[in-house]
């Protein structure tokens, strides 16, 4: 049951992320990112990481794309010529990808990655043990990343910001 | 458990070979900023797979540092393809190209 579930979300995300890539339409590709998150926050329910699957859920299909989407209607890029691939272009992607799973692949099945035998602790508090190790032993990188995100606001705002003089007077 | 690490290791390197194939392919900054973020999605499935196979919480963490800055990273991201569509009134990487000249 759950090899048979691994398989239906690893095809069902793959066929996904092919939708992201090769769709003509970004408002199309948005919505195949959003399908293979989903399928991404599947396998991590699968692995036991159910915090982290909602959390992917909530942060990226709930903010990430709804953003892509936004920016994709505000520019408008519909209407732009539709710009046709060459085949040398098409074969030269093609190779690279295919060289990096290739030697990512080597990689796996060279290293043989042995899992040692799962005596741990039952999986059943995982969630405590997470919030126990966030806030006692990485307290430090939390505080700095919610001032990364401060960071990143301000950020935003002067970037998205008309600032007079640039535009004439206003 | 039927699954076994190398499985979900294939699987992560899949999706970042997709989406590298996706950031050479097309032309469009957005949909490559797309692809960019499956990369990076790729990446987390194979830190959270390590993680659940060494029956660690490390993995774990790191992802959700990863999740929280990505947020961030998109924010920005898309700030500046605003900014560059607002001046140069195009987000096709063909038609940027001011260093070649």
């Amino acid at each position: 049951m759950a090899h048979f579930l691994f398989t239906c979300l690893s095809t069902f995300t793959v066929v996904c992320a092919l939708g992201v890539v090769l769709n003509k339409n970004a408002v199309n590709g948005a919505m195949c990112l959003l399908l293979c998150l989903a399928g991404i926050a599947g396998l991590f329910i699968q692995l036991h990481a159910y915090l982290l699957g909602f959390v992917l859920l909530w942060v990226y299909a709930g903010a990430v794309v709804m953003l892509f989407l936004f920016i994709v209607m505000l520019l408008d890029m519909q209407g732009g010529a539709v710009w046709r691939y060459r085949a040398f272009h098409v074969a030269a992607s093609l190779v690279a990808a295919a060289l990096l799973v290739c030697g990512l692949d080597m990689l796996a099945v060279r290293g043989r990655f042995e899992a040692p035998a799962p005596a741990g602790p039952a999986v059943g508090g995982s969630m405590k043990h997470l919030a126990t190790e966030l806030f006692t032993t990485y307290l430090l990188p939390v505080e700095v990343i919610g001032f990364l995100l401060l960071i990143a606001m301000l950020g935003v705002i002067v970037l998205s910001k008309r600032f007079e003089g640039s535009e004439g007077a206003p | 458990m039927t699954q076994t690490l190398d499985s979900y290791v294939m699987l992560s390197a899949l999706l970042f070979a997709i989406g590298f194939f996706g950031v050479l392919l097309r032309r469009n900054t957005l949909v490559i900023y797309m692809s960019l973020e499956l990369m990076l999605v790729a990446s987390t499935l194979a830190l959270v797979a390590f993680s659940h196979f060494n029956d660690t919480i490390d993995g774990d963490v790191f992802v959700f540092f990863i999740l929280t800055v990505a947020a961030a990273e998109v924010a920005v991201g898309l700030a500046i393809i605003v900014a560059l569509f607002r001046m140069r009134q195009t987000v096709l990487v063909n038609q940027l190209d001011a260093l070649k000249h």
